[in-house]
Formats: structure tokens, sequence, C-alpha cells
């Protein structure tokens, strides 16, 4: 049953095909990973197809091209990007043993997460409010099923993100918490490809 | 670069094939082009500089090189051997999400044109 025990790779380079005995827990790990988040892209795709498939069934309510800010779209893109750029350099600043930097650019990560969160939120309650909730048309029920999921992926992204910060606090730099952390930068980016599919497909071309 | 002491030798997707080296830069450079790739998106969509019918077509393929900037300079998936794994299981979850949503689309299109009253 023991896949791989070592935190350090062997001395040759493993290459995880067997050459080389099998590969670190590290590698393991994070390719079993990395196995979830295409598993969540199948998921996403259900619902992006979902979507495309009823983005002009509007049932005489209104049409993307009447509700969407193009303007805040663009502000979350930047906050969500920028904050996968952070997310980044974090891990990296993780890898090298530099929990002060890992901290200031976790902190960013936070801050930049959060404002998309938020700039997300008020659209969704000004939609709501304008009689635009996703009760009102196929085309809205699909929106805010595809926009709130992976919104709700972000916030779970930034609730692992505290809870991983106060493991570093608590245990340290070490292998299994540097793991976790690869493992959520991952996610994050993940996110963040997602929502380019979300914003190039629902705000851009359903926009116009 | 400031560690000279490198403590893992192997690949995983979200780590760089050398962390001594450039990869604030590459994180950086992946940021430039996506930037980029993001003006260019909404400033296509927003304006008449493409063909009107092209403009679909033209936002894909600018969110297909976005995608794939941040799977090289983020993810650091690349070429290198010691990354086959990832490549491959990523080439699987690329062949299920097109067979979903273009198969959705395709099958729910032949429906709507075939069985739609009038």
């Amino acid at each position: 049953m023991t896949i791989a025990a070592t935190d350090r790779a062997p001395t040759a380079v493993s290459t995880g095909r067997g050459v080389h005995g099998p590969a670190s827990k590290r590698i393991v790990v994070a390719y079993g990973f990395w196995i979830f988040i295409l598993s969540d892209m199948v998921m996403f795709a259900a619902l992006f197809a979902t979507y495309a498939v009823l983005s002009r069934n509007t049932a005489g309510g209104p049409s993307g091209a009447e509700l969407f800010n193009l303007p805040n779209v663009f502000i979350e893109t930047m906050c969500l990007l920028l904050s996968s750029y952070t997310c980044g350099l974090g891990v990296l600043s993780a890898e090298r043993r530099q929990p002060a930097r890992l901290f200031v650019f976790a902190a960013f990560t936070f801050a930049l997460g959060a404002a998309f969160l938020f700039i997300e939120g008020t659209e969704f309650a000004r939609m709501a409010e304008s009689g635009a909730g996703p009760s009102r048309s196929a085309f809205l029920s699909a929106f805010f099923t595809l926009v709130g999921m992976h919104g709700a992926h972000v916030t779970c992204g930034l609730i692992a993100l505290v809870y991983l910060l106060a493991q570093v606090v608590a245990e340290g730099l070490q292998a299994a918490v540097l793991r976790r952390l690869l493992c959520w930068s991952l996610f994050w980016h993940a996110l963040d490809i997602v929502w380019v599919g979300v914003f190039t497909l629902v705000y851009l071309m359903g926009g116009r | 670069m400031d560690n000279p002491e490198h403590a893992f030798d192997d690949r995983t997707p979200g780590v760089g094939e050398d962390e001594r080296s450039a990869t604030y830069l590459s994180y950086t450079a992946g940021l430039v082009l996506a930037i980029v790739a993001t003006i260019a998106s909404f400033v296509v969509s927003q304006t008449n500089l493409l063909w009107a019918p092209g403009i679909p077509v033209g936002l894909i393929v600018l969110a297909l090189a976005q995608i794939g900037v941040h799977l090289v300079f983020f993810l650091h998936l690349g070429t290198a051997s010691d990354s086959t794994n990832n490549i491959l299981a990523l080439a699987f979850g690329v062949l299920v999400v097109l067979l979903i949503i273009a198969g959705s689309v395709w099958i729910i299109a032949n429906l709507n044109s075939n069985m739609m009253p009038g």
C-alpha cells in the first residue's frame, strides 16, 4: 500500500515513472491534487456547457448585455490575476524558507481575493434587487450557478489560505505544510484559469 | 537566487524546473502576458477592431492563449520529460472538458433546429 514514504527525492532524479524507484511523497501528493483539480475542471465544464446552451433563453427578462458591468468585470479580472501572481511568489518564498515574505505575499493574495468576492457579491446583489435573480430565467439560473460556483470556490480558497497560514505559524515551514501550500497554490491558479473562461464566455461574449 | 541549498529535485505542477534562477522573473513575465491578453480581450469585445462576426473567434483565441500562459508561467507545465505525467493527466482533462462542452452545444443546437415548432 505504501506508494512513497520519503519527503525528499532519492539521490537520482526520480521521474515518477518507476525508473529510480517511487517518486517522493511531495510528487505523489501534488500529482493526486492535480488529478482532483482536473476533475473539478470537468465539473466546471458541465456548468459551462449548461450556460452555453441556456444563455439565450432569457424568457423575456434582461439579457447579459443589459445586466453586465464590464468595467467592474475588468477590475475583478485584475484582482484575481494579481492574487494568482502574489500566490505564486508566496509559495516561492515558502520554498526558500522565507516566512516573512510568504506572509506579505499571502496577505496581498487574501486581500485581492476578498476584493474580487466583494465586487462579485455587490454585482449579484444589484442584479437580484433589480429583479434579475436566479429564478428570473434559464439564462440567469445558469449564470448564477456558473459564476456563483466559481465564487464559492474562491471563498473556500480564502478560508483554506487562512487555515494554512495558521499552520505555518503553529508548525513552521516543515515538509507537510509546504506540500499543503503547494497544493493550495495549484488550486488558486486553477481558479484563475476558470475565471478566464468565465469572463470570456459569459461577460465578453454575452455582454455585447 | 536567495537560498543556495535547494531541497527538492523533482517536478510537480506549480514548481519550476530551476527554482534558483529567474523564477520571480517567470511569474512576472506570466503576469505581464496575462494582463496583455486580458486587455486585448476587453478591447476586442468592445471595439470594431476585429470584423464583427470574427469577434467570438478572436475572444476564444485570446482566452486559449491566456490559459496557455497560466499553464506555462504559473503552473510550470513545460515540455520537460519529468512533467510527462502531469501533461498526460491535463491532456485527458482537456479531452473530457471539450467532449462535454462541444458535445452539449452540438446536440442541443441540433435538437433546437430540428424539434422546435415554427
